[in-house]
């Protein structure tokens, strides 16, 4: 899907730092963990921009900022071309409207105590022009039914379902109030493998019934790769790539992204003695003491001084033809150099 | 790598190498949990075998089994609940069933030893992780505690974790997810033993972790010859480190295969289910293909084959006769009446 006119949702510089304190009476800030620093990127109506990353990399802390579960330290977060003001509850809340979560562990994300028809009609209470409420029930049970469940079991209890019906059951719930915008936290990592390519059919089958845009966190990258439309690259807090999920795949540019997709295993044994594979060194470095200028310095293999001097910023460079945050970006297939 | 002169080997050193008995050779095995609800049969006749410097992977979903069967080699079952009513489980000939708790306990960590997929847990946490390395040495070996001390910064050297003499005495909390596991991988390898049994070694890891942990593992069985059997759900990995894989589900192997084999052209339908949903780069923008319906439940194992109320290809005595185990060539198996069809494409 190309993205076309304006974009449904701009997000710039975004900040969020969690102070480091010290003292139990007066509390000092000694410190902070940078958990998102300095993101943005915008995102069209009806299309998928995946968000791959390693854990600490601050992808779901991302997530809750776009929510505006957590509000940012800086920057900002505009839908429709219209600033969210976190600190107003009557914009927060048309905003929530607009913008809706699948979480990660269908297992905990849902209320054990309160009914399927409970859990899915809930956003209905909050917002209730959406619904009105003699017809609450029916809308539930369409929403069962859009995401392949039985309407029949709208009186069920969570622990009723498998985990792939219950990641169902929070699509549902994230559809009730029609958002533009799904933000999809690692919605399939707790799935079992013959039950992820059902979710994910389910997910894109929405986006084209919808015309739904979403944010797609995970850490699966062949699953973002079938899903996205562009991929952003995070490490510790920031955006190193981003760009249409062929530049990422094909010709990624950043030494960190190569590293990453070098990683990840092939599921086909044919050549796997001779594939190319940069193994990196030691442990993302901690979110309070980033390294100075480049992050990524402390395990890159390209690291000149440089690199610890100046920041590289996420532009296009020589060469490339997507933004990238590396000086000595350089296009390097490692998926399929042999 | 092996110093003979301190390794107490129960069983006579050399009696993997007579005849044709594999190190290790899982025979019919069954495991079944008594509860409340009923007899859960987790494991209902499973075999393979592994040779010394071998890797087998054992692929299936949560439930099938690949778990349970391990724990039933380690010896790590709390029984009751489980029972194992049949089969064998011969370690260089041996039935390690027909050992007492003693003797079991001799071949755990000395020849059998195991890394589990959460090393935090896994871990002690008041205990620093020195010592939890160094108890190996002090129960196996008698050692004293100064020269298990040193034994542990030696294996921590080895499984590279940095600095390994001023981290010797750090809690498992002050490590990261990657360095917990290697920790784990320390402690398992500290005996040398002969077979490894990794049950989702990196599950929990991040990909350029797991990549590291995948590297060391393959480095150190290249150094012992020790056979490693990989318990994981992950195909990808498995195309990287196995030579042979054996498939599971409903708690029976589905398919026996070396690794080539399998992913070329599968000989189970639920193989071949899993290998086409995976996304692939010409798939972009088209539906993935998926395994319609649920995992079995266990309580309520389906008739015949497991795995027929999901099998695109099912015929009507799929539903009244279990599969046996066909062999298809002498290193190859699949539990499918239609294994034929299945591989030549004409299936269904």
């Amino acid at each position: 899907m190309a993205p076309q006119g304006e974009p449904i949702l701009e997000v710039r510089d975004l900040v969020k730092h969690f102070p480091l304190t010290q003292g139990i009476v007066l509390k000092r800030q000694v410190g902070a963990i940078k958990a998102v620093d300095g993101v943005s990127f915008d995102l069209h109506r009806g299309e998928t921009l995946g968000v791959v990353g390693e854990s600490g990399c601050g992808k779901s802390t991302l997530a809750k900022l776009l929510m505006a579960l957590e509000k940012p330290t800086s920057g900002s977060v505009k839908v429709n071309g219209e600033m969210v003001d976190v600190h107003k509850g009557s914009n927060l809340k048309k905003f929530r409207r607009n913008i809706q979560m699948v979480m990660q562990d269908p297992y905990t994300s849902l209320n054990p105590r309160m009914t399927v028809g409970d859990i899915i009609g809930e956003p209905y209470e909050i917002h209730t022009e959406v619904a009105p409420k003699g017809d609450r029930r029916r809308k539930v049970q369409e929403l069962l039914e859009v995401v392949g469940l039985n309407p029949d079991h709208i009186n069920r209890y969570p622990h009723q379902f498998s985990g792939g019906q219950r990641q169902r059951i929070g699509i549902a719930r994230g559809l009730a109030l029609q958002p533009e915008i799904i933000v999809c936290d690692e919605p399939v990592s707790a799935l079992d493998v013959s039950i992820q390519a059902q979710v994910i059919n389910l997910l894109e089958r929405l986006q084209n019934e919808f015309g739904l845009a979403y944010i797609f966190i995970a850490h699966d990258l062949s699953v973002v790769r079938h899903i996205s439309d562009r991929v952003a690259v995070m490490y510790l807090g920031k955006i190193v790539e981003i760009g249409k999920d062929t530049e990422i795949y094909d010709r990624p540019s950043h030494p960190y992204t190569q590293a990453l997709l070098s990683a990840v295993p092939v599921p086909d044994p044919e050549g796997r003695e001779t594939r190319e594979r940069i193994i990196l060194q030691g442990d993302p470095p901690s979110p309070a003491n980033p390294p100075s200028g480049c992050r990524f310095r402390t395990r890159c293999w390209k690291a000149q001084e440089i690199c610890a001097v100046e920041e590289p910023l996420l532009q296009i460079r020589p060469g490339t033809d997507h933004e990238s945050a590396c000086h000595f970006a350089e296009v390097h297939d490692v998926v399929h150099a042999s | 790598m092996k110093n003979p002169s301190v390794d107490t080997h129960l069983l006579p050193a050399d009696s993997g190498t007579i005849g044709t008995e594999p190190l290790l050779a899982v025979d019919n095995l069954h495991v079944e949990f008594g509860t409340r609800a009923g007899v859960v049969r987790a494991v209902n006749g499973v075999s393979y075998a592994l040779n010394a410097g071998e890797t087998l992977a054992v692929l299936g979903e949560s439930g099938s089994g690949k778990s349970v069967t391990a724990q039933a080699i380690m010896g790590i079952l709390d029984m009751p609940p489980a029972r194992i009513p049949k089969g064998e489980i011969r370690f260089r000939g041996t039935d390690l069933l027909q050992l007492s708790e003693s003797q079991r306990s001799q071949i755990r960590g000395q020849q059998i030893a195991m890394i589990f997929q959460d090393a935090l847990s896994a871990l002690n946490p008041v205990f620093t992780v020195g010592w939890q390395i160094a108890e190996m040495f002090r129960v196996h070996k008698g050692m004293s505690k100064k020269a298990s001390y040193a034994k542990a910064v030696e294996l921590m050297d080895r499984v590279r974790i940095p600095a390994a003499k001023q981290r010797v005495n750090d809690y498992p909390h002050q490590f990261s997810g990657g360095m917990r596991q290697r920790i784990m991988i320390a402690m398992s390898i500290a005996l040398d033993p002969d077979l490894l049994i990794a049950d989702e070694p990196t599950t929990a890891l991040d990909v350029t972790v797991q990549a590291q942990i995948m590297e060391l593992l393959a480095e150190l069985q290249r150094e012992s010859n020790m056979g490693l059997i990989l318990i994981t759900h992950d195909l990808g990995v498995v195309a990287d480190v196995a030579d042979k894989i054996a498939v599971m589900y409903g708690g029976r192997i589905v398919e026996n295969a070396p690794v080539h084999d399998i992913y070329r052209n599968a000989a189970h339908p639920y193989t071949k289910g899993l290998l086409d949903s995976i996304p692939r780069v010409d798939m972009k923008g088209q539906e993935l293909y998926a395994i319609k319906g649920l995992p079995p439940n266990l309580l309520d194992m389906p008739t015949g084959c497991a795995f027929h109320p999901r099998c695109p290809f099912r015929q009507d005595n799929c539903v009244t006769d279990v599969p046996p185990l066909h062999e298809i060539s002498g290193t190859r198996s699949s539990a499918c009446h239609y294994w034929r069809e299945v591989l030549d494409g004409t299936a269904g």
